[in-house]
């Protein structure tokens, strides 16, 4: 769990609070996703999490333990830290890389060895063909899976990540969430993860933040913050399109009803997310459409889920 | 002319090879010391940027002072002879190294260094394991700027007594000894070139261990 409150920073010589009057409160075992524009304070708030900045004012909560007095460094060998330019040691190899931790911790050798390539499998790299190589060797996305696997050496059960997929194309960055999303669920990690990429943030997110000049506005779960966002910043942040986010979140299977759909109707996997059974509808003209073994989406009901609220 | 140096190396083989000697040790001594000067300073400049300013101020104007004017003004202080000399050239050496050195330890790219925060190291910790061996390609090109430095420069310590192969120079122009005095002059020209060289390939050698920050 990890919670804050009422956390202020302002910089020396800054007009306004770069964090301000910050409360927010992540259940363990889930992620909470951080999002807002440029210079809202994602990254600040983070780097108040691991004391990496002091706040002025407000009480940070981590694992039912107040930390805002705790030894920064004991704090942060706890806390997995996955920073917004990778930040790999350039001039160790990726073992050494993600060997890190333990090894600040003290662990003996015999116990690291095996870990580092355990870590380096659950990111999807071959340890056999990374371990002794240099970052620089390493493709952008290979680099942001050897920090994370350095992130998650010493098993933390706290998670910060900034922009953890940032500097990659959408494709791997697509299966990188899609990975990692998987990766953190199972190992019930409590996770802050700072995106621009509102689309990320509702797949990654059991909990959506979204912040503006340093204050809260909403925090939500995915499907609330899109069918009822709070104000119009919101709104018009999710996107003109959020009620087809909302249908990508839910997919045929999830609304399929037994009835008749009419001559003609297309067919669905179950599995077919709302978004895409609306769009094949569309296409084909269609009212209605057979989900295979499961009845039939109609219209009416994708309509239905779109608006619902939560 | 080439037959009489090479007689004058002949008859004084003894000599060249003393002042060749005296003249590496010198080189050595001074080196060494820079060396030990140096980096300590710098570590302890980079954890105090409020002294940095005036302490960087003063090395860049010990940087401008000629060579022969550090050796001179040894005279007064500590006399002549080894103890001096050994004393200018580190003088002289050292604003190269430090300079490296102090630079290379700011440098180094503040993502990694709040990597190396973030995941819970201290401060030594984070200077042992990451700044020092980033910064070492460039600590180490400011050690090959003093050596060649203090090699040329050693020449001069011959002036206040302090021997080397500038002694072969001055002998060889007080009697007007031409062989003596071309010997002298190349044997502190292929010191130099040797030195340079010498550095320059275990710099490589550093530049390839370390590896560069990609
Ligand atoms: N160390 C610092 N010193 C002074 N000002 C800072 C510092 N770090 C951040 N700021 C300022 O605080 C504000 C918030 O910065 P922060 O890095 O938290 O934004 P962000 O939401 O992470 O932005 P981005 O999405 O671009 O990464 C900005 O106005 C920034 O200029
Ligand atoms: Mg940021």
């Amino acid at each position: 769990m990890i919670r804050l409150e009422q956390v202020s920073k302002t910089f020396p010589g800054a007009a306004r609070p770069a964090v301000d009057r910050l409360d927010l409160e992540v259940p363990a075992g889930k992620t909470c996703v951080l999002i807002g524009p440029s210079g809202c304070g994602k990254t600040t708030t983070m780097r108040i999490v691991n004391r990496l900045i002091e706040p002025d004012a407000g009480r940070i909560v981590v694992g039912g333990e107040d930390v805002t007095r705790a030894d920064p460094v004991q704090l942060r060998r706890r806390i997995g830290y996955v920073i917004q330019q990778v930040g790999l040691f350039p001039h160790m190899t990726i073992a050494q890389n993600v060997a890190t931790v333990p090894q600040l911790l003290g662990w003996p050798a015999e116990r690291i060895k095996p870990r580092v390539a355990e870590m380096l499998t659950l990111v999807g790299l071959e340890p056999a063909q990374f371990l002794d190589r240099h970052p620089r060797h390493l493709s952008g996305g290979q680099r942001q899976r050897v920090g994370v696997a350095r992130a998650l050496a010493a098993d933390p059960p706290v998670m910060l990540m900034d922009e953890p997929f940032g500097a990659v194309d959408p494709i791997v960055r697509a299966n990188l969430q899609a990975e990692f999303g998987a990766i953190l669920r199972q190992l019930a990690k409590t996770v802050i993860f700072v995106t621009h990429d509102i689309d990320e943030a509702i797949r990654m997110g059991d909990l959506v933040a979204i912040m503006k000049d340093g204050r809260l506005v909403q925090c939500a779960p995915p499907e609330q913050l899109l069918s009822a966002p709070a104000n119009a910043f919101v709104a018009d942040f999710v996107g003109a399109d959020r009620a087809l986010k909302r249908l990508a979140l839910a997919s045929a299977g999830d609304i399929a009803a037994p009835g008749e759909a009419p001559a003609g109707a297309p067919t669905v996997a179950a599995a077919t997310s709302l978004r895409d059974v609306l769009s094949i509808l569309l296409a084909a003209g269609a009212d209605a459409a057979w989900v295979a073994g499961s009845g039939v989406v109609t219209m009416a009901a994708i309509r239905t889920r779109a608006a619902l609220k939560v | 002319m080439l037959r009489d140096m090479i007689a004058w190396a002949a008859a004084h083989g003894h000599d060249l090879e003393q002042a060749a000697g005296r003249h590496l040790s010198l080189s050595l001594t001074a080196l060494g010391a820079a060396i030990l000067l140096a980096l300590p300073l710098a570590l302890a400049l980079v954890r105090r940027p409020s002294l940095a300013g005036s302490a960087i101020g003063a090395v860049n104007v010990l940087r401008t002072i000629p060579s022969l004017a550090l050796l001179v003004a040894m005279l007064p202080l500590l006399g002549t002879g080894f103890v001096p000399a050994a004393v200018a050239l580190t003088l002289y050496g050292l604003p190269a190294i430090l300079l490296n050195t102090y630079t290379a330890l700011r440098e180094v790219d503040p993502d990694i260094v709040e990597a190396g925060l973030g995941q819970g190291m201290t401060e030594r910790q984070l200077m042992r394991r990451i700044k020092l061996p980033l910064a070492l390609p460039v600590i180490f090109a400011g050690i090959r700027t003093a050596a060649v430095q203090i090699v040329s420069a050693a020449t001069l310590a011959a002036f206040i007594g302090g021997g080397g192969l500038g002694e072969l120079i001055t002998a060889g122009m007080g009697t007007l000894d031409m062989p003596q005095l071309v010997l002298g002059g190349l044997a502190v020209a292929a010191l130099a070139v040797a030195t340079e060289i010498g550095f320059a390939l275990a710099e490589r050698g550093v530049r390839r261990t370390v590896g560069s920050a990609a």
